[in-house]
């Protein structure tokens, strides 16, 4: 099993329903949140294009967070959701450091909190709070080990990037063009 | 000219700037277990050569700072924890991955052999400090020596010690090697930071380590000879700094862009009058020069070098924290 998020960011509006969704199914303290929109406006005018992302931990295949943590708080739980286990966390701050996308952030109550794919939610086969609530239907979530799954196909069909590929994490978020 | 202009509703408090997320006591105690481990490497190397004798300060009396800082670096570590509570963790496991986990096993090997050590040599310590005529101090040595006699395991241990002194003295050299390579290591496993992410890093801040423990010895001897020689070392060391420096210069300007990037915070960017002015020329260049002027036969203090290795060895400790989580990859 390899879960994983294809996000079409033509079809998204950037309204930032994913943001809340999320931090109310998650309890996220006010002041913080787990996932974000980002607008990215690229070209030369009068050449200018637009889009937004939802960006979240990319629960990348090549983790710098689990192998820089020295307690083993920071894990790959089934289906390669990267979790936390507060009781094992100290607060350091090398999975913040180690992140990229700067996914991961310290919680009021000192340990690291970050996206967790909505695993509560998975496991009962719904699919993540971002994911359910989108307007637009832009966010896919699935198995991309299942050939028949939506998100497998999607991918299959359509050019796509993900962020960062240079930083060598081999993120499991896809943004489809 | 192609543009890419990011907005992101993330602009959250509580969230941004994550750059500050480590400051000066992480930099502090990475000065602290380099100025450690370097002060131990002389300890050992002095002592397995056979030269305890001749060379008292360097391998009887500076340890005894080592357990000291150690601790104060122990201290500022969990002062920078966010959730304190759990440090224990640390401790029941060991990842080979992760350097801070085998930083947090070195630290505590490495502290109950820098308190081992001095107290090892107690009786030549109080000679020490007799002849240096700080007779208050006496009341230490002699509560350390009563609980030697009255006590089965302290003195158990402290004879143990002695008796298998050259054993301790080898893994001491090598856990100090670990100690001073790992403060820099720590920082180049994280490779969302380009400018830590270079492999040269560990042997820099080794480097530059044993160069602050050659100074801290060369500044508290009284011993004209161990002077000399800590400061002819302590030119070798900062030339090879230097040395090392420029070549992770050139390895980053000769890698990708977000290396570039990176060196350009040195090249140009806001660290290159703090970096090059204040740290490479007070900190490696003048005591170097000062040094050779010393050599010379110029009446020079030994302080005066050896506090600019100091507190140059501290600059850079600070300089690379904080430049270090400035450099990011461009999203």
């Amino acid at each position: 099993m390899r879960y994983a998020m294809a996000i079409e960011v033509n079809k998204c509006v950037g309204c930032a329903d994913c943001v809340v969704a999320c931090q109310t199914e998650n309890n996220v303290p006010i002041g913080y949140s787990r996932d974000w929109i980002v607008e990215r406006v690229s070209g030369t005018y009068p050449d200018i294009f637009l889009h937004f992302e939802s960006q979240r931990c990319n629960h990348c295949e090549d983790t710098p967070c689990v192998r820089t943590c020295p307690t083993g708080a920071s894990f790959i739980d089934v289906g390669g959701i990267v979790k936390v286990t507060h009781d094992e966390c100290i607060g350091c701050g090398a999975c913040i450091e180690s992140c990229p996308y700067d996914a991961r952030y310290f919680h009021p109550d000192g340990y690291v909190d970050k996206c967790t794919f909505c695993d509560h939610r998975v496991k009962e086969g719904m699919d993540p709070a971002c994911v359910s609530v989108c307007p637009t239907y832009c966010m896919h979530f699935g198995d991309l080990d299942d050939p028949d799954s939506d998100i497998s196909k999607l991918l299959k069909k359509r050019e796509n990037f993900t962020l960062l590929p240079e930083a060598g994490t081999a993120p499991q978020i896809f943004y489809l063009k | 000219m192609e543009e890419n202009i990011l907005s992101t509703t993330r602009d959250i408090h509580g969230l941004y700037p994550h750059v500050h997320i480590w400051g000066y006591p992480i930099a502090i105690y990475l000065f602290i277990g380099g100025l450690a481990a370097g002060i131990l490497l002389f300890a050992t190397i002095y002592y397995l050569k056979g030269k305890a004798d001749e060379m008292p300060f360097t391998v009887k009396i500076a340890p005894i700072f080592t357990f000291g800082l150690v601790v104060i670096g122990l201290l500022l570590l969990v002062y920078d924890l966010h959730h304190k509570m759990y440090v224990w963790q640390l401790f029941l496991t060991f990842r080979i991955e992760s350097p801070m986990s085998w930083g947090a096993w070195t630290l505590v090997v490495v502290s109950i052999f820098s308190l081992l050590w001095p107290l090892s040599y107690i009786d030549d310590i109080e000679a020490y400090l007799h002849e240096r005529g700080w007779k208050r101090l006496d009341d230490i040595t002699k509560f350390i020596r009563n609980m030697e006699h009255k006590y089965v395991i302290p003195r158990f241990v402290i004879i143990t010690f002695r008796k298998y002194r050259t054993l301790a003295a080898y893994l001491m050299l090598f856990f100090s090697i670990i100690l001073g390579i790992y403060t820099g290591i720590l920082l180049s496993a994280f490779n969302a930071h380009p400018l830590w992410n270079n492999s040269i890093l560990g042997p820099l801040f080794l480097v530059s380590g044993v160069s602050t423990g050659s100074a801290f010895v060369m500044w508290l001897s009284n011993n004209k000879k161990e002077r000399q020689l800590m400061s002819t070392i302590d030119m070798a060391l900062i030339a090879v700094e230097i040395f090392f420096i420029i070549h992770m210069m050139m390895g980053m300007q000769a890698g990708p862009e977000a290396y570039k990037q990176a060196a350009h915070l040195f090249l140009g960017g806001e660290f290159t009058v703090i970096f090059w002015v204040v740290f490479v020329g007070f900190g490696l260049v003048l005591p170097f020069i000062l040094e050779v002027f010393e050599h010379r036969g110029f009446k020079i203090h030994p302080a005066l070098p050896a506090l600019l290795v100091l507190v140059g060895g501290l600059l850079f400790r600070i300089i690379m924290v904080q430049a270090g989580q400035i450099s990011e990859y461009p999203l």
